[in-house]
């Protein structure tokens, strides 16, 4: 696709045209990657009598089922391979393990309790669906949201996605057979956690950003958590570095394997470290700046040959910006409100409520029926430790979301993992899935 | 009141004054747009959907980001479209995204309830393959020429397009251990 290589030259860096081929992922027929079989026509191949081997290999394809419970799927994902000998042909991924509705769930529910379903949708990153949602409904209600409040969501989503990168590491590490990543990465990311529990009261799903600002304000001592977060983690990313990135054997199991082009990652839609890796510098947070974030210094991590060692590395090198982030962040947070002062969005505080018959009235109205939300429709953006995460909001003027989408970048994502796997080894489709890094509760939702 | 995240310069929100007041309107791409919160939003027709997307990313419009579907049969009423374009049911509604520009512009074309097909834009974008299958899946619109055109998130002998608005939410009778039911 030469037009679309000519005008997408400048993430690239000057001079650089080479998007590279896309045409592979355009095949409808069956010589592409995607393996186009539905499940009753899975079950009518494997009813049949196993044909008498005639020791032709074209004979000898076979569909494997993996998953959807198998330990390196990372939750309900299911693949069926079709496989010749060892090597991957063709791949589907079967999705909708986990779906519960939730888009429909968000239709019946108000504004203020939109962020307690959106949050069980990427539950590693449970922050970034939270802010993408309340970005829209902010924007639908024209509301600006206090510096204080927009300083705090982005300290929290950086360290969200500290504790969600660490969880890539853990669980990549284990994929690949070094179980002792596996432990490492799970104690580094319950640090982060602690924190979050501190802040927000929960581990996870913490319903914390909300639409007119954050649930509550920093604790009294906050400073001193990330603090110990800064001088914590880097050295323990110095000793994932001795441990893995290396280490001959754990670079063996990544370098070349599930390469993708720039063209062809964004034919599919791809973003984030997918993208990323492909050497395609796009991250929303440098290009198309929400929050604050043109307001602090960090830089995009890149790769070069777009193959799982790259995915690997972009993620281990975006703890470290994150962390950088979160430094100038203890020295810009402003002072201030944590929530916009308006009546008709933020309930008043509880002590409020005992000496104003106003207050009552709103706590009432709020919970009760909740506010409305005027006419509209709205798109909101955010970059989540997996890519572009949106949230694309419709109100009819009432108190509740008359539709509410989540552009999941795990759902998305999805779509390059047969193109990444094609022509590879099975042993080679564990560490294909573990780059992508899909989050089953996001893709299904 | 400006607009923290929407980024753009000249935030227009659209209301039923802005569009009644311009009778023909402005065009791009040959299709009346509007502004919603700083988003241009293209209003193609139904027939000239395909084309209007390939005109975008003729222009450097490289990534589809999203592509979803709004049933509108509970809102009546709505006032956010151009003039000339007659609301129907179902609304397609597609994120295209330049790199270039840094650009976003946002597709909703009108489907109607009797004739719910859509062309594809597969072949345009192949990223679209998933979310065409989950806009079928859940909201009962087809895309024609899709490869793979087969529910994704329900099980494949599922009856029905839950997310449709004629589709009741469900509910799980709370049931008490050797106490008669109310029902």
């Amino acid at each position: 696709m030469s037009d679309v290589a000519e005008q997408a030259t400048s993430p690239m860096g000057p001079g650089r045209t080479d998007l590279g081929p896309s045409e592979r992922v355009y095949r409808r027929d069956e010589t592409s990657a995607v393996l186009r079989l539905s499940e009753a026509e899975a079950a009518v191949l494997a009813g049949s009598p196993d044909d008498p081997p005639t020791g032709d290999i074209a004979d000898q394809r076979m569909i494997l089922n993996m998953g959807p419970s198998h330990p390196s799927t990372h939750g309900v994902l299911r693949l069926m391979l079709e496989m010749e000998g060892e090597a991957i042909l063709r791949c589907k991924p079967v999705i909708g393990y986990l779906h519960t509705g939730m888009e429909k769930t968000a239709e019946d529910l108000t504004y203020l309790q939109g962020p307690t379903n959106v949050t069980r949708m990427d539950y590693a990153a449970p922050l970034f669906s939270e802010l993408a949602f309340s970005m829209a409904v902010e924007q639908l209600l024209e509301l600006d949201v206090p510096p204080r409040a927009t300083w705090i969501r982005m300290l929290m989503c950086e360290l969200n996605r500290v504790s969600s990168h660490l969880l890539f590491q853990a669980t990549n590490g284990m994929d690949l057979g070094a179980v002792s990543m596996m432990i490492y990465g799970w104690r580094e990311r319950e640090e982060v956690l602690r924190f979050f529990e501190k802040v927000t009261g929960l581990r996870m799903n913490h319903n914390y950003i909300r639409p007119g600002g954050v649930a509550a304000d920093l604790p009294d001592g906050w400073q001193a958590d990330v603090r110990r977060l800064l001088e914590l983690i880097p050295p323990r990313l110095d000793e994932y570095d001795k441990l893995l990135t290396g280490q001959p054997i754990f670079r063996g199991r990544l370098h070349g394997v599930g390469v993708i082009t720039p063209a062809e990652a964004l034919a599919l839609s791809a973003t984030g470290p997918i993208l990323r890796s492909t050497g395609y510098a796009w991250d929303l947070r440098r290009d198309q700046p929400y929050l604050a974030y043109d307001e602090v210094e960090f830089d995009v991590i890149v790769g070069t040959h777009g193959d799982s060692f790259d995915r690997y590395a972009i993620r281990q090198n975006e703890i470290r910006e994150s962390l950088r982030i979160a430094e100038q962040i203890l020295d810009l947070m402003p002072a201030g409100d944590y929530r916009v002062q308006d009546k008709k969005v933020t309930p008043p505080p509880r002590a409020r409520i005992d000496e104003s018959m106003e207050a009552l009235i709103h706590h009432f109205k709020i919970f009760t029926e909740g506010f409305h939300v005027p006419q509209g429709e709205t798109y909101a953006a955010v970059e989540s430790p997996r890519g572009e995460l949106g949230c694309y909001l419709v109100s009819d003027g009432g108190p509740k979301p008359y539709r509410m989408h989540i552009r999941g970048p795990s759902f998305v994502n999805l779509q390059t993992l047969p193109h990444l796997m094609e022509g590879g080894l099975i042993a080679d489709g564990v560490a294909v899935i573990s780059s992508v890094d899909p989050i089953m509760g996001e893709v299904d939702r | 009141m400006s607009d923290p995240a929407a980024g753009g310069a000249d935030v227009e929100p659209s209301s039923p004054d802005d569009t009644a007041a311009e009778p023909a309107g402005p065009t791009a791409w040959g299709v009346p747009v509007t502004e919603s919160f700083g988003q241009m939003v293209l209003h193609p027709p139904v027939d000239r959907w395909y084309e209007t997307v390939s005109a975008c990313r003729d222009d450097g419009y490289v990534m589809a980001i999203d592509l979803t579907v709004v049933d509108y049969s509970a809102h009546p009423g709505r006032t956010d479209l151009p003039e000339g374009i007659r609301p129907e049911r179902f609304e397609v509604v597609a994120s295209l995204l330049s790199h270039a520009t840094g650009g976003r512009v946002r597709l909703r074309t009108q489907v109607p309830e009797s004739d719910p097909e859509v062309a594809s834009l597969f072949d345009l974008y192949p990223g679209t393959e998933a979310m065409e299958r989950e806009a079928w899946d859940l909201l009962g619109v087809s895309f024609s020429g899709h490869p793979d055109h087969t529910r994704i998130l329900m099980p494949e002998d599922w009856e029905g397009h839950p997310l449709r608005r004629d589709v009741s939410m469900g509910r799980i009778p709370v049931q008490f251990r050797d106490a008669p039911s109310a029902r």
